[in-house]
């Protein structure tokens, strides 16, 4: 059982309701899928180790057996390879590492070397298993590490995914194949902006889906109007409430300071398999 | 023609409500939202749509005809696009196109798709590049590329291009950082906003951009402030100003107007105070 906590827009407190519902639940694996900027592990205990790293693939150009035919450049779908009358040059931050210019260049002129992308590494905090990925600094792509985070969930937990933000390609690889979504949401006008983003996104990817309204009472009611009018149903509100702020900001999860909410993370996921066996 | 981008790192610490601070405080300013994933200067600034234009982005393989399922065109995809039955997932596929090179039958066809639209349009403050992602593309460091290149062509020499940028690290951020003058990155006294700020400084160091701070709702966490000004004092990064919390943010927000045009509040005049220092932070070329 895989549940995504995704949100169409940062900041809206999606690492807060995945580490929370994962501390509630205790016996389940956490999984950290926003590698590049992991931030879930600021609220466990853990003892971190490196249990895998992610390579991609760089293209090395001979210049020796270079003769500047520029078919390399042509193909490349990313423009990574640019040939003068002078060189061919390969920009990194571009190469997506998918190999096809070493397998068209003529003249053999290319070959490929191994660069790691990122990392995966795991740790236990109490009851929770937790993986985490982390993108190299200055790599441009992170859905490799994403999906490598993702072979760690075992078909027969209970497994909680921390979703990157937004509703682009590393939304999407975080989400896809997963058994439901919770959108965490803001109630202001951003937020029910990249919210109607997300239901798209999770709608296209035909995954069961909920909100949860964060910071309740900050803004309006928009978005609570809005997902009447679309039958969305909100599964909690999280007010908007100083100690929750100020635990947050010392990377403390708020269930543990206010146990009151561990029991409302329990009835959460009881009413997740209610909307999963109604769908069903 | 001078470019900075707004970024942050970690999502949600005020970013776009800066920039559109910036805007009505900037003069012979252009705008480029290159948060094309969540594109909410647009609530604000309020565009007028002068131009409209489709962005074709990136191809997807198609095999419409059967093919002999030698497997080859498996064999080469490293983005695990394609199953055991042969059948290319388009949510995966990446478009590089390697399967169509090796298929020895030409059963797999690329095919052009439309990634996004990018609009010209006019704002209160100057004119603004925004565009919008069709869901579950390349969070693409090429469209951002593209919004950008479309408000250079509009820039005159004196003129100031204000980049609101994509949160994380990955290829939408280095599409929007590449080539700027300066770089101002927002950042909240939270333990997530300090390692998230410290992310996103490396990868501005490792391309070389200059980049300074802001600290949004310093007093959310004295103590977290501090560790961010020491941190940024460490690595020689100016730390720009400090931002109050204050319910005006939101509450401009919703009436769709800048925090400066909204009210008259400590935050609007840190903000103008941190405004004048982006504009010397830029002029001293970062
Ligand atoms: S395809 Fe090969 S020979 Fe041609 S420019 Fe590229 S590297 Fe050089
Ligand atoms: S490996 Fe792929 S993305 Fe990288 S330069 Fe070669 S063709 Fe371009
Ligand atoms: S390489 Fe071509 S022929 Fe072989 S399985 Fe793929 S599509 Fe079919
Ligand atoms: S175009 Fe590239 S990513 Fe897409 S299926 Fe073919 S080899 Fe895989």
């Amino acid at each position: 059982m895989k549940i995504a906590v995704a949100s169409g827009k940062g900041g809206t407190g999606k690492t807060t309701v995945a580490v929370n519902l994962a501390l509630s639940l205790g016996n389940v694996q956490l999984l950290d899928c926003d590698v590049e900027e992991p931030d879930c592990q600021h609220f466990l205990d853990l003892n971190l180790e490196d249990v895998e790293v992610v390579k991609s693939f760089l293209p090395v150009i001979d210049a020796e057996k270079c003769n500047l035919c520029g078919r390399c450049a042509e193909l490349c779908h990313w423009n990574a390879i640019v040939v003068t009358p002078q060189k061919a040059t390969v920009f990194p931050e571009l190469c997506h590492g998918c190999g096809l210019c070493a397998r068209a260049c003529p003249q053999g002129a290319i070959s490929e070397k191994g660069k790691v992308i990122g990392k995966i590494q795991r740790g236990k905090s109490g009851e929770v298993e937790f993986y985490q990925g982390v993108l190299t600094v200055g790599e441009p792509l992170s859905p490799p590490v994403i999906r490598a985070v993702k072979k760690k969930a075992k078909e027969d937990r209970i497994t909680i995914i921390d979703a990157p933000p937004g509703n682009a390609c590393p939304a999407v690889a975080t989400v896809e194949e997963t058994d439901f979504c919770i959108l965490v949401t803001e109630p202001t006008p951003f937020g029910l902006h990249d919210l109607k983003f997300s239901i798209r996104m999770v709608n296209e990817l035909g995954v069961p889906h909920a909100v949860i309204v964060n910071r309740a009472g900050i803004g309006d009611n928009r978005v609570e109007d809005y997902c009447e009018r679309e039958g969305i149903p909100i599964l909690m509100s999280i007010p908007n409430d100083r100690k929750i702020a100020h635990l947050y900001s010392q990377g403390i999860p708020f269930v543990k300071k206010m146990p009151e909410w561990k029991d409302k993370f329990v009835m959460l996921y009881d009413k997740i398999i209610r909307i999963m066996e109604e769908v069903a | 023609m001078k470019q900075l981008t707004v970024i942050s790192g970690k999502g949600g610490t005020g970013k776009t409500t800066i920039t559109a601070a910036f805007a009505s405080l900037a003069k012979n300013a252009i705008f480029a939202d290159c948060d094309c994933d969540a594109p909410d200067l647009q609530l604000i600034l309020k565009p007028e749509v002068l131009e409209k234009e489709e962005y074709i982005g990136s191809a997807t393989a198609i095999r419409e005809v059967d093919c002999s399922k030698c497997g080859k065109c498996r064999e080469v995809c490293r983005f695990d696009a394609i199953d055991e039955e042969m059948r290319i997932i388009e949510t995966k596929c990446e478009g590089c196109g390697a399967c169509a090179f090796v298929c020895p039958e030409g059963a797999i066809e690329m095919k052009k798709r439309v990634t996004g639209t990018v609009y010209r349009s006019r704002t209160r403050f100057g004119p603004m590049i925004h565009a919008e992602l069709r869901i579950g593309e390349e969070a693409s460091g090429k469209l951002v590329s593209h919004v950008r290149k479309k408000a250079q062509e509009l820039a005159n020499d004196g003129d100031l291009i204000i980049i609101d940028g994509s949160p994380g690290i990955g290829c939408p951020v280095i599409a929007s950082i590449t080539g700027v003058d300066a770089v101002l990155v927002v950042a909240e006294p939270t333990v997530t906003g300090l390692y998230d700020m410290e992310r996103v400084l490396k990868v501005a160091e490792h391309f070389g951009i200059p980049a300074s701070v802001c600290i949004n709702k310093h007093d959310i966490n004295e103590e977290k402030t501090k560790e961010i000004e020491t941190f940024c004092r460490t690595r020689g990064v100016p730390v720009l100003g400090k931002l109050p919390y204050d319910d005006v943010a939101t509450k401009a927000m919703i009436n769709g107007q800048t925090v400066i045009e909204y009210s008259n509040s400590e935050l609007s005049r840190e903000l103008k105070k941190v405004w004048e220092k982006v504009e010397l932070f830029l002029r001293a070329g970062g």
